[in-house]
Protein backbone atom coordinates (compact mmCIF):
# COMPACT_ATOMS: atom_id res chain seq x y z
CA UNK A 1 0.00 0.00 0.00
CA UNK A 2 2.47 3.09 1.13
CA UNK A 3 5.50 1.01 -0.57
CA UNK A 4 4.95 2.48 -3.81
CA UNK A 5 6.22 6.24 -2.79
CA UNK A 6 9.44 6.36 -4.77
CA UNK A 7 9.99 10.07 -4.19
CA UNK A 8 13.39 10.53 -1.75
CA UNK A 9 13.97 6.68 -2.46
CA UNK A 10 17.71 5.20 -3.81
CA UNK A 11 17.34 3.18 -6.89
CA UNK A 12 20.05 0.95 -6.88
CA UNK A 13 22.26 0.06 -9.97
CA UNK A 14 26.20 1.01 -11.57
CA UNK A 15 26.87 4.24 -13.07
CA UNK A 16 28.61 7.25 -13.40
CA UNK A 17 26.01 9.33 -11.29
CA UNK A 18 26.24 7.14 -8.78
CA UNK A 19 29.70 7.14 -7.98
CA UNK A 20 30.00 10.72 -7.92
CA UNK A 21 31.37 12.13 -4.64
CA UNK A 22 27.87 13.31 -2.97
CA UNK A 23 29.02 16.99 -2.19
CA UNK A 24 28.93 17.40 -6.33
CA UNK A 25 25.97 15.97 -6.51
CA UNK A 26 24.79 18.15 -4.08
CA UNK A 27 26.12 21.09 -5.03
CA UNK A 28 25.03 20.05 -9.10
CA UNK A 29 21.58 19.76 -7.81
CA UNK A 30 20.92 22.70 -6.25
CA UNK A 31 22.71 25.26 -8.94
CA UNK A 32 20.07 23.19 -11.00
CA UNK A 33 17.63 24.28 -8.89
CA UNK A 34 18.64 27.91 -8.46
CA UNK A 35 19.45 28.27 -12.54
CA UNK A 36 15.78 27.44 -13.08
CA UNK A 37 14.66 30.78 -11.38
CA UNK A 38 16.63 32.48 -13.95
CA UNK A 39 15.33 31.52 -17.04
CA UNK A 40 13.36 34.82 -18.94
CA UNK A 41 13.15 32.39 -21.85
CA UNK A 42 12.04 29.04 -22.75
CA UNK A 43 16.11 28.08 -24.75
CA UNK A 44 16.88 28.04 -20.59
CA UNK A 45 14.16 25.50 -19.92
CA UNK A 46 15.30 23.89 -23.14
CA UNK A 47 18.89 23.60 -22.12
CA UNK A 48 18.07 22.73 -18.73
CA UNK A 49 16.12 19.99 -20.01
CA UNK A 50 18.59 18.40 -22.05
CA UNK A 51 20.79 18.83 -19.43
CA UNK A 52 18.70 16.90 -17.06
CA UNK A 53 17.97 14.43 -20.00
CA UNK A 54 21.80 13.47 -20.02
CA UNK A 55 22.28 13.36 -16.35
CA UNK A 56 19.26 10.78 -16.08
CA UNK A 57 20.63 8.65 -19.17
CA UNK A 58 24.12 8.26 -17.30
CA UNK A 59 22.12 7.63 -14.34
CA UNK A 60 20.70 4.18 -15.99
CA UNK A 61 17.47 4.92 -13.39
CA UNK A 62 14.63 4.02 -15.96
CA UNK A 63 12.44 7.19 -16.49
CA UNK A 64 9.22 5.09 -16.03
CA UNK A 65 11.01 4.24 -12.73
CA UNK A 66 11.52 8.51 -11.90
CA UNK A 67 7.71 9.44 -13.12
CA UNK A 68 6.38 7.12 -10.85
CA UNK A 69 7.50 8.76 -8.15
CA UNK A 70 6.12 11.93 -9.44
CA UNK A 71 2.22 10.69 -9.32
CA UNK A 72 2.39 11.75 -5.46
CA UNK A 73 2.90 15.57 -7.03
CA UNK A 74 0.91 15.78 -9.94
CA UNK A 75 -2.35 16.84 -7.87
CA UNK A 76 -0.08 19.62 -6.30
CA UNK A 77 1.52 20.45 -9.33
CA UNK A 78 -2.45 20.76 -11.16
CA UNK A 79 -3.17 23.05 -7.95
CA UNK A 80 -0.58 25.69 -9.01
CA UNK A 81 -0.72 25.68 -12.93
CA UNK A 82 -4.47 26.58 -11.92
CA UNK A 83 -4.02 29.24 -9.29
CA UNK A 84 -1.64 30.38 -11.64
CA UNK A 85 -3.94 30.24 -15.18
CA UNK A 86 -6.70 32.02 -13.50
CA UNK A 87 -5.84 34.54 -10.75
CA UNK A 88 -2.97 36.53 -12.85
CA UNK A 89 -4.45 39.56 -14.54
CA UNK A 90 -3.73 41.06 -17.59
CA UNK A 91 -5.09 41.03 -20.95
CA UNK A 92 -7.52 38.15 -21.01
CA UNK A 93 -7.94 35.72 -23.89
CA UNK A 94 -10.69 33.43 -22.92
CA UNK A 95 -13.25 34.15 -20.04
CA UNK A 96 -16.61 31.88 -19.13
CA UNK A 97 -18.67 32.74 -15.68
CA UNK A 98 -16.34 34.21 -12.84
CA UNK A 99 -13.02 32.68 -14.64
CA UNK A 100 -10.63 34.79 -16.80
CA UNK A 101 -7.74 32.82 -18.83
CA UNK A 102 -5.37 35.55 -19.30
CA UNK A 103 -2.54 35.81 -21.55
CA UNK A 104 0.30 36.79 -18.91
CA UNK A 105 -1.75 34.05 -17.11
CA UNK A 106 -0.91 30.74 -19.29
CA UNK A 107 2.65 31.99 -19.73
CA UNK A 108 3.16 32.09 -16.06
CA UNK A 109 1.28 28.71 -15.19
CA UNK A 110 3.57 26.86 -18.25
CA UNK A 111 6.59 28.23 -17.10
CA UNK A 112 5.60 27.22 -13.53
CA UNK A 113 4.44 23.85 -14.67
CA UNK A 114 7.91 22.97 -16.62
CA UNK A 115 9.81 24.64 -13.37
CA UNK A 116 8.36 22.28 -10.94
CA UNK A 117 8.63 19.05 -12.89
CA UNK A 118 12.25 19.79 -13.61
CA UNK A 119 13.00 20.90 -10.08
CA UNK A 120 11.05 17.68 -8.78
CA UNK A 121 12.51 15.37 -11.63
CA UNK A 122 16.04 17.22 -10.75
CA UNK A 123 16.07 16.55 -7.21
CA UNK A 124 14.78 13.26 -7.38
CA UNK A 125 17.76 12.37 -9.45
CA UNK A 126 19.99 12.99 -6.23
CA UNK A 127 18.07 10.69 -4.26
CA UNK A 128 17.93 7.90 -6.67
CA UNK A 129 21.48 7.81 -7.27
CA UNK A 130 23.06 8.50 -3.98
CA UNK A 131 22.50 6.21 -0.97
CA UNK A 132 21.09 8.53 2.05
CA UNK A 133 24.43 7.73 4.07
CA UNK A 134 26.39 8.85 1.51
CA UNK A 135 23.95 11.61 1.18
CA UNK A 136 24.29 12.72 4.48
CA UNK A 137 27.87 12.81 5.05
CA UNK A 138 28.08 14.64 1.86
CA UNK A 139 26.46 16.92 4.03
CA UNK A 140 28.05 17.11 7.03
CA UNK A 141 31.42 17.58 4.97
CA UNK A 142 29.91 20.50 2.65
CA UNK A 143 28.54 22.26 6.01
CA UNK A 144 31.56 21.56 7.50
CA UNK A 145 32.53 25.40 7.36
CA UNK A 146 29.62 26.70 9.42
CA UNK A 147 31.47 24.67 12.47
CA UNK A 148 33.21 28.47 12.53
CA UNK A 149 29.53 29.80 13.70
CA UNK A 150 29.10 26.63 16.36
CA UNK A 151 26.52 25.14 14.00
CA UNK A 152 26.85 21.16 15.24
CA UNK A 153 27.53 19.59 11.55
CA UNK A 154 27.80 16.56 12.70
CA UNK A 155 24.82 15.56 15.15
CA UNK A 156 22.19 17.66 12.37
CA UNK A 157 24.53 14.97 9.70
CA UNK A 158 23.90 12.24 12.56
CA UNK A 159 20.20 13.25 12.66
CA UNK A 160 19.48 13.40 9.10
CA UNK A 161 20.87 9.72 8.53
CA UNK A 162 18.58 8.59 10.96
CA UNK A 163 15.71 10.12 9.95
CA UNK A 164 16.17 8.70 6.71
CA UNK A 165 17.04 5.38 8.13
CA UNK A 166 13.67 4.93 9.84
CA UNK A 167 11.45 5.93 7.29
CA UNK A 168 11.20 2.51 5.08
CA UNK A 169 11.21 1.07 8.20
CA UNK A 170 8.46 2.74 9.79
CA UNK A 171 6.46 2.80 6.41
CA UNK A 172 6.73 -1.14 6.84
CA UNK A 173 5.63 -0.75 10.46
CA UNK A 174 2.14 1.14 9.28
CA UNK A 175 2.04 -1.07 6.94
CA UNK A 176 1.92 -4.13 9.26
CA UNK A 177 -0.40 -2.57 12.12
CA UNK A 178 -2.76 -1.46 9.71
CA UNK A 179 -3.15 -5.03 8.51
CA UNK A 180 -3.23 -6.23 11.51
CA UNK A 181 -6.22 -4.11 12.99
CA UNK A 182 -7.61 -4.51 9.64
CA UNK A 183 -7.84 -7.99 10.44
CA UNK A 184 -9.58 -6.74 13.44
CA UNK A 185 -12.27 -5.50 11.31
CA UNK A 186 -11.04 -1.75 11.63
CA UNK A 187 -11.94 0.05 8.96
CA UNK A 188 -9.60 3.38 7.54
CA UNK A 189 -11.26 3.54 4.43
CA UNK A 190 -15.16 4.97 4.78
CA UNK A 191 -16.74 7.20 7.25
CA UNK A 192 -16.97 11.14 7.45
CA UNK A 193 -13.93 13.26 8.30
CA UNK A 194 -14.32 12.73 12.37
CA UNK A 195 -14.93 9.03 12.17
CA UNK A 196 -11.88 8.50 9.98
CA UNK A 197 -10.19 10.81 12.58
CA UNK A 198 -10.87 8.27 14.97
CA UNK A 199 -10.02 5.12 13.36
CA UNK A 200 -6.40 6.61 13.13
CA UNK A 201 -6.01 5.85 16.76
CA UNK A 202 -5.55 2.24 16.64
CA UNK A 203 -2.70 2.97 14.09
CA UNK A 204 -1.05 5.68 15.51
CA UNK A 205 -0.71 4.98 19.07
CA UNK A 206 0.97 1.57 18.44
CA UNK A 207 2.94 3.14 15.92
CA UNK A 208 4.11 5.98 18.15
CA UNK A 209 5.03 2.74 20.62
CA UNK A 210 7.23 1.10 18.68
CA UNK A 211 8.87 4.58 17.15
CA UNK A 212 9.54 5.43 20.60
CA UNK A 213 11.00 1.88 21.60
CA UNK A 214 13.06 1.62 18.41
CA UNK A 215 14.55 5.01 19.74
CA UNK A 216 15.22 3.70 22.85
CA UNK A 217 16.98 0.68 21.11
CA UNK A 218 19.34 2.83 19.31
CA UNK A 219 19.99 5.22 22.00
CA UNK A 220 21.17 1.74 23.75
CA UNK A 221 23.08 0.31 20.60
CA UNK A 222 24.92 3.68 20.36
CA UNK A 223 25.50 4.30 23.79
CA UNK A 224 26.72 0.38 24.05
CA UNK A 225 29.17 1.31 21.53
CA UNK A 226 30.66 4.53 23.15
CA UNK A 227 28.97 6.96 20.62
CA UNK A 228 29.57 10.88 21.79
CA UNK A 229 29.01 13.69 18.97
CA UNK A 230 31.20 14.38 16.72
CA UNK A 231 34.28 15.44 19.04
CA UNK A 232 37.10 13.64 17.37
CA UNK A 233 34.92 10.87 15.15
CA UNK A 234 36.80 9.56 12.25
CA UNK A 235 35.78 8.17 8.97
CA UNK A 236 35.70 4.82 7.40
CA UNK A 237 35.85 5.64 4.03
CA UNK A 238 35.98 9.68 3.93
CA UNK A 239 35.16 11.36 1.01
CA UNK A 240 37.88 12.24 -1.10
CA UNK A 241 37.21 14.32 -4.84
CA UNK A 242 38.26 11.91 -7.45
CA UNK A 243 39.03 13.53 -11.19
CA UNK A 244 35.43 12.66 -12.52
CA UNK A 245 34.28 14.87 -9.83
CA UNK A 246 36.50 17.87 -10.86
CA UNK A 247 34.75 16.59 -14.81
CA UNK A 248 31.59 17.21 -13.08
CA UNK A 249 32.34 20.02 -11.45
CA UNK A 250 33.16 21.43 -15.29
CA UNK A 251 29.71 20.38 -16.51
CA UNK A 252 27.57 21.68 -13.69
CA UNK A 253 29.50 25.14 -14.72
CA UNK A 254 29.28 24.68 -18.21
CA UNK A 255 25.31 24.15 -18.55
CA UNK A 256 24.91 27.09 -15.72
CA UNK A 257 27.14 29.59 -18.21
CA UNK A 258 25.37 28.19 -21.21
CA UNK A 259 22.07 27.84 -19.84
CA UNK A 260 21.96 31.33 -18.41
CA UNK A 261 23.35 32.89 -20.73
CA UNK A 262 20.84 31.80 -23.52
CA UNK A 263 18.29 31.73 -20.95
CA UNK A 264 18.51 35.68 -20.34
CA UNK A 265 18.52 36.54 -23.94
CA UNK A 266 15.72 39.13 -24.25
CA UNK A 267 13.54 37.68 -27.38
CA UNK B 1 -16.84 -25.32 4.50
CA UNK B 2 -13.57 -24.36 3.48
CA UNK B 3 -11.22 -22.67 2.10
CA UNK B 4 -9.81 -23.61 -1.54
CA UNK B 5 -6.91 -21.75 -3.48
CA UNK B 6 -6.47 -22.27 -7.00
CA UNK B 7 -3.29 -21.57 -8.99
CA UNK B 8 -2.51 -18.67 -6.59
CA UNK B 9 0.65 -16.42 -7.86
CA UNK B 10 1.94 -13.51 -6.14
CA UNK B 11 4.65 -11.24 -7.46
CA UNK B 12 5.92 -8.41 -4.76
CA UNK B 13 7.40 -5.16 -7.12
CA UNK B 14 5.38 -5.70 -10.13
CA UNK B 15 7.10 -4.19 -12.82
CA UNK B 16 9.97 -2.84 -11.12
CA UNK B 17 13.38 -4.34 -11.33
CA UNK B 18 13.10 -5.81 -7.89
CA UNK B 19 9.93 -8.35 -8.91
CA UNK B 20 9.81 -11.00 -6.67
CA UNK B 21 7.82 -14.00 -6.88
CA UNK B 22 6.41 -14.77 -3.65
CA UNK B 23 3.97 -17.46 -4.84
CA UNK B 24 4.10 -19.72 -7.58
CA UNK B 25 1.63 -21.59 -8.59
CA UNK B 26 -0.20 -22.76 -4.86
CA UNK B 27 -3.43 -24.82 -5.19
CA UNK B 28 -4.54 -26.22 -1.57
CA UNK B 29 -7.23 -27.10 -0.02
CA UNK B 30 -8.39 -26.72 3.60
CA UNK B 31 -11.05 -28.73 5.39
CA UNK B 32 -13.13 -27.52 8.75
CA UNK B 33 -11.66 -28.36 11.83
CA UNK B 34 -8.01 -29.44 11.02
CA UNK B 35 -4.86 -28.33 13.19
CA UNK B 36 -2.13 -27.62 10.20
CA UNK B 37 0.98 -26.18 10.33
CA UNK B 38 2.70 -24.15 7.90
CA UNK B 39 6.38 -24.27 7.44
CA UNK B 40 9.26 -22.40 5.49
CA UNK B 41 12.62 -20.78 6.02
CA UNK B 42 12.29 -17.34 5.99
CA UNK B 43 11.10 -15.59 2.73
CA UNK B 44 9.17 -18.65 1.57
CA UNK B 45 6.41 -16.94 0.92
CA UNK B 46 4.78 -17.77 4.20
CA UNK B 47 3.36 -15.12 5.87
CA UNK B 48 2.36 -13.71 2.23
CA UNK B 49 0.30 -17.15 1.88
CA UNK B 50 -1.69 -16.64 4.99
CA UNK B 51 -2.48 -12.69 4.32
CA UNK B 52 -4.69 -14.25 1.12
CA UNK B 53 -6.51 -16.22 3.28
CA UNK B 54 -8.22 -13.14 4.91
CA UNK B 55 -7.96 -10.91 1.28
CA UNK B 56 -5.79 -8.48 3.05
CA UNK B 57 -3.36 -9.18 -0.37
CA UNK B 58 -4.76 -9.77 -3.59
CA UNK B 59 -3.14 -12.41 -5.86
CA UNK B 60 -1.28 -11.35 -9.02
CA UNK B 61 -3.27 -14.15 -10.52
CA UNK B 62 -5.41 -17.20 -9.36
CA UNK B 63 -8.79 -17.58 -7.01
CA UNK B 64 -9.23 -18.01 -3.68
CA UNK B 65 -13.02 -19.24 -2.52
CA UNK B 66 -14.39 -19.13 1.36
CA UNK B 67 -16.97 -21.66 1.58
CA UNK B 68 -17.84 -21.93 -2.04
CA UNK B 69 -17.57 -18.19 -2.93
CA UNK B 70 -15.02 -16.55 -4.93
CA UNK B 71 -13.49 -13.38 -2.78
CA UNK B 72 -12.00 -11.61 -5.16
CA UNK B 73 -15.98 -11.42 -6.72
CA UNK B 74 -17.05 -7.87 -7.29
CA UNK B 75 -19.32 -7.18 -3.87
CA UNK B 76 -17.74 -9.87 -1.98
CA UNK B 77 -18.31 -9.06 1.37
CA UNK B 78 -14.30 -8.59 2.83
CA UNK B 79 -15.29 -7.38 6.45
CA UNK B 80 -17.15 -10.50 7.01
CA UNK B 81 -14.24 -13.19 5.75
CA UNK B 82 -12.22 -11.27 7.92
CA UNK B 83 -14.36 -12.00 10.99
CA UNK B 84 -14.70 -15.74 9.88
CA UNK B 85 -10.85 -16.02 9.13
CA UNK B 86 -9.04 -14.45 11.90
CA UNK B 87 -5.72 -13.60 11.54
CA UNK B 88 -2.88 -13.29 14.44
CA UNK B 89 -0.28 -11.70 12.68
CA UNK B 90 3.88 -11.88 14.39
CA UNK B 91 4.26 -9.96 16.94
CA UNK B 92 1.12 -9.15 17.27
CA UNK B 93 1.58 -7.95 21.03
CA UNK B 94 2.30 -4.59 18.81
CA UNK B 95 -1.02 -3.67 17.36
CA UNK B 96 -2.28 -3.07 21.34
CA UNK B 97 -3.49 0.36 21.60
CA UNK B 98 -6.24 0.89 24.50
CA UNK B 99 -5.88 1.86 28.08
CA UNK B 100 -6.90 -1.85 29.29
CA UNK B 101 -6.72 -5.15 28.17
CA UNK B 102 -10.51 -5.97 28.18
CA UNK B 103 -10.97 -2.65 25.96
CA UNK B 104 -8.55 -3.46 23.61
CA UNK B 105 -10.09 -7.26 23.43
CA UNK B 106 -13.31 -5.51 22.78
CA UNK B 107 -12.12 -3.62 19.41
CA UNK B 108 -12.75 -6.83 16.98
CA UNK B 109 -16.52 -7.26 18.11
CA UNK B 110 -16.79 -3.41 18.56
CA UNK B 111 -16.08 -3.18 14.99
CA UNK B 112 -18.45 -6.36 13.90
CA UNK B 113 -21.14 -4.09 14.79
CA UNK B 114 -22.53 -6.18 17.81
CA UNK B 115 -23.80 -4.53 20.75
CA UNK B 116 -22.41 -3.68 24.08
CA UNK B 117 -23.57 -6.90 26.12
CA UNK B 118 -22.37 -9.47 23.70
CA UNK B 119 -19.09 -7.30 23.08
CA UNK B 120 -18.12 -7.54 26.57
CA UNK B 121 -19.47 -11.13 27.02
CA UNK B 122 -16.57 -12.19 24.03
CA UNK B 123 -13.80 -10.68 25.25
CA UNK B 124 -14.19 -12.29 28.74
CA UNK B 125 -14.68 -15.21 26.69
CA UNK B 126 -11.67 -14.81 24.44
CA UNK B 127 -9.34 -13.59 27.45
CA UNK B 128 -10.87 -16.74 29.35
CA UNK B 129 -9.56 -18.97 26.72
CA UNK B 130 -6.30 -17.97 26.30
CA UNK B 131 -5.94 -17.73 29.97
CA UNK B 132 -5.29 -14.85 30.93
CA UNK B 133 -5.65 -14.29 35.13
CA UNK B 134 -8.85 -12.47 35.87
CA UNK B 135 -6.59 -9.97 37.83
CA UNK B 136 -5.29 -8.44 34.54
CA UNK B 137 -8.58 -7.79 32.93
CA UNK B 138 -8.10 -3.89 33.62
CA UNK B 139 -4.35 -3.55 33.47
CA UNK B 140 -2.53 -1.63 30.70
CA UNK B 141 -1.68 -3.44 28.16
CA UNK B 142 1.73 -1.93 28.23
CA UNK B 143 2.43 -3.38 31.79
CA UNK B 144 2.11 -6.92 31.18
CA UNK B 145 5.13 -9.31 30.21
CA UNK B 146 5.64 -10.46 26.24
CA UNK B 147 3.85 -13.71 26.90
CA UNK B 148 1.05 -12.35 28.44
CA UNK B 149 0.82 -9.47 25.82
CA UNK B 150 0.75 -11.92 23.00
CA UNK B 151 -2.46 -13.65 25.09
CA UNK B 152 -4.19 -10.56 24.94
CA UNK B 153 -3.40 -10.11 21.31
CA UNK B 154 -4.62 -13.08 19.97
CA UNK B 155 -7.70 -13.01 22.14
CA UNK B 156 -8.38 -9.85 20.30
CA UNK B 157 -8.89 -12.19 17.69
CA UNK B 158 -10.43 -15.18 19.04
CA UNK B 159 -13.25 -12.56 20.51
CA UNK B 160 -14.57 -12.17 16.66
CA UNK B 161 -15.53 -15.81 17.16
CA UNK B 162 -13.48 -17.16 13.45
CA UNK B 163 -14.03 -20.41 11.80
CA UNK B 164 -10.28 -20.10 11.30
CA UNK B 165 -7.66 -19.09 13.28
CA UNK B 166 -4.04 -18.53 11.90
CA UNK B 167 -1.36 -17.93 13.74
CA UNK B 168 1.99 -16.48 12.23
CA UNK B 169 4.85 -17.08 14.22
CA UNK B 170 2.88 -16.73 17.82
CA UNK B 171 6.17 -17.98 19.63
CA UNK B 172 8.61 -16.23 18.01
CA UNK B 173 10.72 -14.38 20.95
CA UNK B 174 9.30 -16.15 23.64
CA UNK B 175 11.05 -18.33 25.88
CA UNK B 176 10.64 -22.01 25.78
CA UNK B 177 8.25 -22.22 28.80
CA UNK B 178 5.89 -19.25 27.27
CA UNK B 179 5.95 -21.09 23.95
CA UNK B 180 4.85 -24.26 25.48
CA UNK B 181 2.32 -22.49 26.68
CA UNK B 182 0.71 -20.78 24.17
CA UNK B 183 1.41 -23.90 22.20
CA UNK B 184 -0.33 -26.32 24.30
CA UNK B 185 -3.08 -23.47 24.91
CA UNK B 186 -3.61 -23.39 20.86
CA UNK B 187 -3.87 -26.97 20.72
CA UNK B 188 -6.47 -27.10 24.03
CA UNK B 189 -8.90 -24.35 21.98
CA UNK B 190 -8.93 -26.80 18.97
CA UNK B 191 -9.79 -29.72 20.64
CA UNK B 192 -12.36 -27.92 22.70
CA UNK B 193 -13.82 -25.49 19.93
CA UNK B 194 -13.24 -27.67 17.21
CA UNK B 195 -12.03 -24.62 14.43
CA UNK B 196 -9.77 -25.03 11.80
CA UNK B 197 -6.11 -23.25 12.91
CA UNK B 198 -3.71 -22.51 11.12
CA UNK B 199 -0.20 -22.44 12.63
CA UNK B 200 2.80 -20.45 10.61
CA UNK B 201 6.48 -21.14 11.71
CA UNK B 202 9.55 -22.39 10.79
CA UNK B 203 10.36 -24.85 13.34
CA UNK B 204 9.22 -28.10 12.83
CA UNK B 205 10.02 -29.17 16.40
CA UNK B 206 6.89 -26.25 17.28
CA UNK B 207 4.36 -27.91 15.13
CA UNK B 208 5.36 -31.93 15.13
CA UNK B 209 3.74 -31.93 18.21
CA UNK B 210 0.54 -30.82 17.81
CA UNK B 211 -0.84 -30.53 14.07
CA UNK B 212 -2.68 -32.98 11.55
CA UNK B 213 -0.95 -31.90 8.45
CA UNK B 214 2.10 -29.70 7.39
CA UNK B 215 2.46 -27.35 4.36
CA UNK B 216 5.94 -26.97 3.57
CA UNK B 217 6.48 -23.97 1.65
CA UNK B 218 10.19 -22.88 -0.39
CA UNK B 219 10.37 -20.27 -2.70
CA UNK B 220 7.06 -19.71 -3.06
CA UNK B 221 5.66 -22.79 -3.62
CA UNK B 222 4.63 -25.97 -1.82
CA UNK B 223 7.19 -28.24 -1.42
CA UNK B 224 5.60 -30.87 0.28
CA UNK B 225 1.43 -31.08 1.86
CA UNK B 226 0.63 -33.95 4.30
CA UNK B 227 0.77 -35.37 7.34
CA UNK B 228 3.84 -35.55 9.75
CA UNK B 229 5.44 -38.37 10.01
CA UNK B 230 5.11 -38.37 5.53
CA UNK B 231 6.57 -35.02 5.77
CA UNK B 232 9.37 -35.82 7.81
CA UNK B 233 10.33 -39.09 5.73
CA UNK B 234 11.77 -36.50 3.19
CA UNK B 235 14.25 -35.15 6.05
CA UNK B 236 16.97 -34.78 3.99
CA UNK B 237 15.22 -32.76 1.10
CA UNK B 238 14.09 -30.86 3.84
CA UNK B 239 17.66 -29.72 5.36
CA UNK B 240 18.61 -28.86 1.63
CA UNK B 241 15.72 -25.79 1.67
CA UNK B 242 17.06 -24.96 5.51
CA UNK B 243 14.76 -26.68 7.33
CA UNK B 244 15.21 -29.59 9.87
CA UNK B 245 12.92 -32.68 11.02
CA UNK B 246 12.30 -32.79 14.63
CA UNK B 247 15.51 -34.26 16.47
CA UNK B 248 13.50 -37.66 16.93
CA UNK B 249 13.33 -38.18 13.34
CA UNK B 250 17.34 -37.60 13.49
CA UNK B 251 17.69 -40.04 16.39
CA UNK B 252 15.84 -42.92 14.98
CA UNK B 253 17.79 -43.01 11.51
CA UNK B 254 21.14 -43.33 13.48
CA UNK B 255 19.56 -45.90 15.72
CA UNK B 256 18.41 -47.41 12.51
CA UNK B 257 21.20 -47.29 10.66
CA UNK B 258 23.10 -48.67 13.65
CA UNK B 259 20.79 -52.17 13.31
CA UNK B 260 18.20 -51.05 16.11
CA UNK B 261 14.66 -51.94 14.73
CA UNK B 262 13.02 -48.69 15.50
CA UNK B 263 9.65 -47.03 13.70
CA UNK B 264 11.48 -44.08 12.20
CA UNK B 265 8.37 -42.26 11.61
CA UNK B 266 7.71 -41.64 15.19
CA UNK B 267 7.88 -37.99 14.81
CA UNK B 268 6.99 -36.75 18.76
CA UNK B 269 9.03 -38.25 21.73
CA UNK B 270 6.43 -40.15 23.33
CA UNK B 271 6.15 -41.96 20.05
CA UNK B 272 10.28 -42.02 20.17
CA UNK B 273 10.24 -43.51 23.42
CA UNK B 274 7.44 -46.34 22.87
CA UNK B 275 9.35 -47.37 19.78
CA UNK B 276 12.91 -47.41 21.21
CA UNK B 277 11.84 -49.32 24.28
CA UNK B 278 10.37 -51.74 22.22
CA UNK B 279 12.75 -52.49 19.94
CA UNK B 280 15.48 -52.89 22.83
CA UNK B 281 13.32 -55.55 24.28
CA UNK B 282 12.58 -56.95 21.29
CA UNK B 283 16.61 -57.38 20.72
CA UNK B 284 16.86 -58.43 24.29
CA UNK B 285 20.16 -56.57 24.83
CA UNK B 286 18.75 -54.04 27.73
CA UNK B 287 15.70 -54.87 29.99
CA UNK B 288 13.33 -52.05 30.19
CA UNK B 289 12.40 -51.64 34.11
Amino acid sequence: MLRDITLGQYYQTESVIHRLDPRVKLAGTLLFIISLFFFRNFIGYLVAALFLAIVIKLSHVPFRFMVRGMKAIVFLLLITVAFNLFLTPGEALISFWKLTITKEGLEMALTMAVRLTLLIIGSSVMTLTTTPNNLTDGMEKGMRPLKVFHVPVHEVAMMMSIALRFIPILLEETDKIMKAQIARGADFESGNLIHRAKALIPLLVPLFISAFRRANDLAMAMEARCYRGGEGRTKMKPLVYQRRDGLAYLCILFYLVTGIGLGRLAL
Amino acid sequence: MSIILDHVNYIYGLDTPLAVKALDDVCLQIPDGQFIGIIGHTGSGKSTLVQHLNGLMKATSGSIYFNGADIYDEGYNMKELRSKVGLVFQYPEHQLFEIDVFSDVCFGPKNLGLDKKETELRAFDALKKVGLPDELFYQSPFELSGGQKRRVAIAGVLAMKPEVLILDEPTAGLDPKGRDEILHQIKKLQTETGMTIILVSHSMEDVAEYVDRIIVMNKGRVMFDDVPREVFRHYRELEDVGLAAPQVTYILHELQSRGLHVDVNATTIEEAVETITGALAEAGTVRYR
